[in-house]
């Protein structure tokens, strides 16, 4: 039996507010993160996945007040990015309640720091996120929330992330972020193929059809899911019913 | 009166284990010193990471016979993920290394592939059932309940009186909780599993 995919609400952050946009632009307020965050506990969801989307271009990450409060009501893990650069960073993200860091133009700049992290916290604690978008042949590594090329290759950048010891890779098609046509599915697939730790799908998922294709045939290991939960279109608990009953493994979740 | 301590010894986030203890209405010590040990009813003793740092980070604080002896005494304990792996005699985590010890077996990578061939992940990462035996810190009528798992290596028992549950990846058993009298291990991690993780250390306190 394959094992369980894991079901991840991610909240894009900026200052207090859960945002939401297309293509990581064009942002929307939505409200507060940790009333969403504790709704999609209840509603069972696997991991919570906040980024914080200014971060980057202000040089720090802004969540751990947002962190110490989430942590009080959800007991699942929750994964942090956007702006993190070092191991400083790191430590007190962690110290906020975070279980995991997501980091992407810092580890671009500098890969000795995927491995730093890794070897300072474990793999299980370094999550490589790479925005991608589609070229003439192939895709290319974008950062600061798809604003800024990188010249990387990502296919390649995954590669490297493995052998600096990762312990997963979120993957973000900038290209189909916000857009509800479904992810990338081809992206995903070669990511899948060319490393060996968990892959986590992110970008574009707007109905349940897109969450079985990318897990029975882009082979994705766990989703990460905004548009459709933030706006009430699906919850977590209907997502997790229609997997079980379409060959998707996920974990049993009865409501309390 | 009862003593909840969480055992710190450099290497790891705490803030998640001792919030979940307080959520089920504990009160917790967080410690590192071995007279602090000799004081608790209730170890704990949580981590991620390398079993080399661990071992080291328990060493270094002349941590290592105090929590023996807590063991010994038949006083409530705790691993969780590497604080469980670490109960074991050995690892072979970057070299062999001794472990505490307090039950036999050793620990060793999750293999890349099953017998049959499939590639298994690693870290395994995610929420997976457990069977359980009869035991103190987990209701065997909840129906297989999924627990959040995260690790790259892997329990293996001697005695299989000592695996009160395990779990299944892909289709290899790992044990999820290993016990020797009022000593638990927890592969998983109880803190970040829903209301059923935070049952475990609820019925944990309570022993």
């Amino acid at each position: 039996m394959a094992s369980n995919i894991r079901l991840i609400a991610r909240l894009d952050i900026k200052g207090p507010n859960l945002i939401k946009g297309i293509h990581l632009e064009g942002l929307r307020v939505l409200g507060d993160p940790n009333e969403f965050a504790r709704k999609y506990y209840e509603d069972g969801v696997d991991e919570i996945l906040y980024m914080d989307t200014v971060a980057s271009l202000y040089g720090r990450n802004n969540l751990s007040e947002i962190v110490k409060k989430t942590v009080k009501d959800v007991y699942v893990p929750i994964t942090v990015g956007g702006g993190i650069r070092s191991i400083e960073d790191v430590k007190y993200l962690l110290r906020s309640g975070a279980e995991k860091v997501a980091i992407n133009t810092a580890a671009t700049k500098n890969p000795e720091l995927i491995k730093e992290v890794s070897r300072k916290f474990g793999s299980q604690c370094m999550v490589l996120s790479i925005e991608a978008k589609q070229t003439d042949n192939g895709w290319e590594v974008y950062c600061e929330n798809g604003r800024q090329k990188t010249g990387l290759d990502v296919l390649e950048w995954v590669k490297v992330g493995e052998d600096y010891e990762a312990g997963e890779i979120l993957i973000t098609s900038v290209d189909y972020e916000g857009t509800k046509r479904g992810f990338d599915f081809e992206l995903i697939e070669k990511v899948s193929q060319s490393v060996s730790i968990p892959v986590i799908a992110s970008g574009g998922m707007g109905n349940l059809n897109h969450l079985n294709r990318v897990v029975n045939e882009s082979k994705a290991d766990a989703v990460a899911i905004a548009n459709v939960i933030h706006y009430n279109q699906l919850s977590i608990y209907d997502i997790r019913e229609y997997c079980k009953s379409n060959s998707v493994n996920v974990r049993d979740y009865e409501k309390s | 009166m009862k003593k909840v301590s969480i055992i710190d010894y450099g290497l790891c986030n705490l803030y998640n284990v001792s919030n979940a203890l307080e959520h089920v209405g504990a009160t917790v010590d967080i410690i590192d010193n071995p007279n602090s040990i000799k004081e608790s009813t209730h170890l704990i003793l949580p981590g991620v990471g390398a079993f080399k740092n661990g071992m080291r980070g328990l060493s270094l604080r002349k941590l290592i016979d105090p929590i023996k002896e807590h063991i010994n005494l038949q006083k409530p304990f705790l691993g969780i993920c590497l604080g469980m792996q670490m109960m074991l005699s050995k690892s072979y985590e970057f070299g062999e290394i001794e472990g505490l010890g307090v039950i036999e077996g050793e620990v060793k990578k999750i293999p890349s592939f099953s017998p049959n061939g499939k590639k298994h992940k690693i870290p395994h990462i995610g929420w997976n059932r457990i069977i359980c035996k009869e035991n103190k810190i987990l209701d065997k009528s909840k129906n297989y309940p999924s627990m959040y798992f995260v690790h790259s290596y892997k329990a293996e028992c001697v005695k299989k009186d000592n695996v009160i549950a395990y779990t299944t990846y892909n289709d290899l058993k790992i044990p999820a909780i290993i016990s020797s009298n009022n000593a638990y291990g927890c592969q998983f991690h109880p803190e970040k599993s829903g209301r059923d993780g935070l049952d475990i250390l609820k019925k944990f306190i309570n022993l």
